[in-house]
């Protein structure tokens, strides 16, 4: 039910001398705070935090989240971000506190159940892929492309050549040519046809021997599988390039086709997409990487080592790299989800994996299949795990925007589709269902959306009418930002 | 099959709307010299009721901070968790929900990181923060190239080594293809010399990184470092604690020009290490540079006031290569258990948690040092941690024996500081007991104790 007066700021909820923690008396003898630390050192006033007690707090929090759609409450079907259920086991397997109590410092001799997992899972990473090596550092998919594009800059430092480009097809996810201008690289973008797939008299014109490494999505942002994934990497190997998989859609192949198989020498994961992390409204991820024997020496570090001995098998860290890129973050990587990725790969097993990406694959065909009725799909009738329709017909005839079809999807009770990714495609509208929805669900959908097309083009500018707000004013929010609450 | 949310009719049926006669024809399109034809090499699938076996005899061989008493610090600690966190932290609508692209069917989540960005603005007296980074050391770095690109300099980046050894290692690795080259200045008295300081910086000088208290736990001049960067016209880059904002001067208030923290410290248990919450504030001059996601208040077609994703031209889905950072994805839950954390502590609770870190360490550190055996490294007065020094120089054996009668007793600082090879760090939170404190200088003093070593009647 609707509650506005606990959704009003929380700094609104404030009045002075109300609290909600109760801290324990001090045990130990106190001091005069004068006398623990110099003159000069405290703050004047204590921080201007709110004065709300708990049950204010609990009510603010809980109601506020009444106005998000979720994967738990709605079809999500955002493209690119996979947002598959979340089973709920793994989440009370990262609460024990044999997980999560632990701290990143402690002896390793009390770690043995932990890093025995991470191991499990650099394994178990780098069989999916194909590839030898594997480092769980990195936060974040594009914290993998930053780190996986370091390694192949210390490389080339290594054996002694200058290498300064990276390529990327115009229809990759933005963080590929920002995560090669971080790594010092200069980005060089090359077209892809209309067909979706890279252009391959662009590439050639491209490609010389500054290129370090070519990025490639594959299944690609349009859900394609590259035709010429083979041609691309024999092509770049020649020249003396890596080839890097952006791993976001790894959802369509697990089990069916080996990055390290078409040629790939690096890759990221996004196990929250793929192995069913939580997305926390927008984080947290994590992106481990995985590549090829020979970049293996220059991973982040540590790396997670198996010790087999008479005495046992015992897990370490290794911390003597002398090749390794060094620490991108501190401590070991995004471990909680890390944990929830090697539960997920446990509950499925080979098979389970497999089942899960042909899964995937249907579901997306099918409504594909539908949908292609109501909207037009530039790039055919076949797909790997998501699609792209376009809305530029509608718009053309009616008027109607991708952004008013995304819109009034959220009156239905969907959550809206990716839509204008990737940029090659006008009025784009990306839609990745997952396996984990039913066809009851993608039935609704592909309904929905053909009600939506037929409606008065005023009802879906003015979308949407059922939720908390109708269109924020974006433009004002970036000419004039407030971006934090004034003070009272 | 574990999970078969198809039924074989529901496959049969989409297949037959498809126009195809099986899953195969639908991956015909990878060419079948890319396909695997064997079952991947893993384990075979669990159950739910097996995996729950397996996950707790795995998180069985590690003895947590639940069953040993944690005087571990350097960057994480053993800060209380209070039961909101994982109350409001555990909503499905946001726990399972993404980046707030339709601001409509996201008002939660926006709301909740507008109120994030405040509070942090009003814990650090800074003018803006975004809404979160990955962790306290990969925003020290992405501080340091925000510096970069913003003065232009790109001559040196100053870092005593008082600054977590983690957080130099990173913003070293993400300098290092890059043309500003860090340099490091020494901290022989647990802070930072400031004369060599002083020295050290240029006309060229990007950035000042300086953490307060430091990795050692230790006071920094604070003041005066902020005078020679601003002096020179380079950015104060502060690394503080979240904690001790409730007694000590804010990074705002002595001229920071970036303030970045590991915030798991706020609501978020240790988790071994991550996943983390990266805090960072700015000056608002330097807003457009920042990275990350920034929530910011504007109103809908009515007019209700609301909360949308802002200034995202600087982002690398609109900007790509001309982007402020490859940064896409935010910490948001953590983010969203900070701000919990913060309404839930408020100024009173927060300065009475930095006060009871204050009391209980300095407790610690004297009890310690009654020993003979024990001193303290640095004069210097400290917050939540401190650095001791053993006589006897056997900083493993000591800690093993501690572990073994169930304390997690400090960080040996060698593998760091190779002077500091007879040291190590501990650190003290509000959880500590004055029983923990003192069964912990009993067994380190016990062990240490040449007469109580002897056998009995010895």
């Amino acid at each position: 039910m609707k509650n506005t007066r606990d959704t009003q700021s929380l700094f609104d909820l404030s009045k002075p001398g109300r609290r909600a923690a109760r801290l324990p008396a001090c045990d130990v003898p106190q001091q005069p705070l004068e006398a623990l630390l110099p003159e000069g050192s405290f703050t004047q006033s204590a921080p201007e935090l709110p004065e709300v007690s708990e049950p204010q707090v609990v009510r603010h929090f809980v109601n506020l989240s009444t106005q998000n759609m979720s994967v738990d409450t709605h079809f999500y079907p955002l493209g690119s971000c996979t947002m598959k259920y979340n089973s709920k086991r793994n989440e009370r397997a990262a609460a024990l506190p044999g997980f999560a109590d632990l701290h990143p410092l402690q002896p390793e001799s009390t770690l043995q159940g932990m890093l025995e997992m991470l191991y499990g899972l650099q394994t178990y990473l780098q069989e999916i892929s194909g590839l030898g090596a594997c480092s769980l550092h990195p936060a974040a998919g594009a914290h993998g492309e930053y780190a996986a594009l370091l390694v192949a800059a210390a490389y080339f430092q290594d054996i002694g050549e200058e290498r300064t480009k990276v390529l990327v097809p115009d229809n990759a996810h933005g963080t590929n040519p920002a995560s090669a201008v971080m790594a010092g690289f200069e980005s060089v973008s090359v077209k892809t046809t209309d067909s979706g797939f890279v252009d391959l008299d662009d590439f050639e014109a491209k490609l010389d021997d500054q290129i370090a490494v070519f990025m490639i999505t594959n299944p690609s942002t349009l859900g394609l599988f590259e035709v010429n994934m083979q041609e691309i990497a024999d092509r770049v190997h020649a020249r003396g390039g890596l080839i890097y998989l952006d791993g976001a859609n790894m959802n369509a192949i697990l089990g069916i086709s080996r990055p390290g198989d078409f040629g790939v020498d690096m890759q990221h994961y996004n196990p929250h997409k793929t192995f069913s992390g939580p997305h926390g409204g927008g984080g947290p991820g994590a992106g481990p990487i995985c590549v090829t024997d020979k970049l293996a020496p220059y991973l982040p570090m540590p790396v997670v080592r198996k010790h087999e001995s008479d005495g046992g098998v015992r897990y370490a860290l290794d911390h003597e790299m002398p090749k390794s890129i060094g620490q991108i973050r501190s401590f070991f990587g995004n471990v909680g989800v890390l944990l929830r990725a090697y539960c997920y790969i446990r509950t499925h097993g080979p098979d389970g994996l497999k089942s899960v990406s042909e899964n995937a694959v249907l579901n997306a065909n099918y409504l594909l299949s539908r949908v292609k009725h109501i909207l037009p799909v530039p790039q055919g009738d076949r797909c790997m795990h998501e699609f792209v329709a376009s809305g530029s017909e509608l718009k053309s005839e009616k008027g109607v925007t991708a952004m008013d079809i995304a819109k009034r999807l959220l009156d239905y009770g969907f959550h809206a589709p990716t839509v204008y990714f990737p940029l090659t495609v006008p009025e784009a509208i990306m839609v990745e269902p997952t396996e984990t929805e039913s066809k009851e669900t993608l039935d609704a959908f592909a309904e929905v959306l053909f009600r939506i097309t037929e409606e008065d083009p005023e009802l879906l500018h003015e979308a949407p009418h059922t939720t908390a707000i109708s269109r924020p004013d974006e433009v004002q929010a970036a000419r004039q930002p407030v971006l934090a609450c004034p003070m009272c | 099959m574990p999970y078969h949310y198809n039924t074989a009719e529901d496959q049969r049926e989409m297949l037959g709307a498809i126009g195809v006669d099986s899953i195969e024809e639908l991956l015909a399109p990878i060419p079948e010299a890319l396909r695997l034809r064997r079952e991947l090499e893993l384990p075979a699938a669990l159950s739910e009721m097996e995996l729950d076996a397996h996950t707790k005899k795995l998180a069985g061989k590690n003895a947590s901070a639940n069953e040993k008493f944690c005087f571990l610090g350097g960057g994480s600690y053993d800060h209380f968790v209070p039961a909101v966190c994982d109350t409001i932290g555990s909503r499905s609508e946001f726990y399972t929900s993404y980046t707030p692209y339709q601001a409509e069917a996201s008002q939660g989540n926006l709301q909740a990181m507008f109120e994030y960005q405040t509070l942090i603005c009003r814990l650090t007296g800074m003018e803006v923060s975004n809404s979160s980074l990955y962790d306290g050391a990969s925003a020290a770095a992405e501080a340091v190239l925000m510096a970069v690109s913003s003065t232009k300099r790109h001559g040196n980046v100053v870092i005593p080594t008082s600054v977590h050894p983690e957080y130099r290692a990173t913003i070293a690795t993400y300098l290092h293809n890059l043309d500003a080259s860090p340099v490091e200045v020494a901290s022989p008295g647990g802070v930072v010399d400031v004369e060599a300081l002083e020295a050290a910086v240029t006309d060229q000088t990007a950035a000042v990184v300086l953490q307060h208290p430091n990795f050692f736990g230790c006071l920094e001049d604070v003041d005066r470092v902020a005078a020679i960067a601003k002096e020179a016209g380079a950015l104060l880059i502060s690394v503080f604690d979240p904690v001790s904002l409730g007694l000590l001067q804010r990074p705002g208030d002595y001229g920071a020009n970036i303030a970045v923290a590991e915030g798991h410290t706020m609501g978020t248990p240790m988790s071994y290490g991550g996943p983390y919450l990266g805090i960072m504030a700015c000056d608002q001059k330097l807003v457009r540079r920042m990275p990350g996601r920034i929530v910011g208040q504007t109103v809908d077609r009515r007019g209700t006031p609301c909360y949308v994703l802002t200034m995202q031209t600087r982002e690398q889905h609109i900007r790509r290569d001309k982007a402020t950072s490859n940064v896409c994805s935010n910490q948001g839950l953590f983010a969203l258990r900070a701000a919990v954390y913060l309404a839930q502590l408020g100024p009173q609770g927060l300065r009475e948690t930095a006060e009871l870190c204050l009391q209980k360490t300095r407790y610690a550190a004297q009890k310690l040092c009654e020993s003979e055996r024990f001193s303290p490294a640095f004069d210097q007065p400290t917050f939540k941690e401190f650095v001791v020094r053993d006589a006897e120089n056997d900083v493993e054996g000591l800690l093993e024996n501690a572990l073994a009668a169930g304390y997690l007793a400090g960080l040996p600082l060698g593998r760091w500081y190779p002077e500091l090879s007879d040291c190590f760090l501990v650190a003290v939170t509000e959880k500590r007991t004055k029983a923990e404190i003192d069964g912990l200088v009993g067994q380190l003093t016990r062990v240490a104790s040449p007469e109580e070593a002897l056998p009995v009647g010895g």
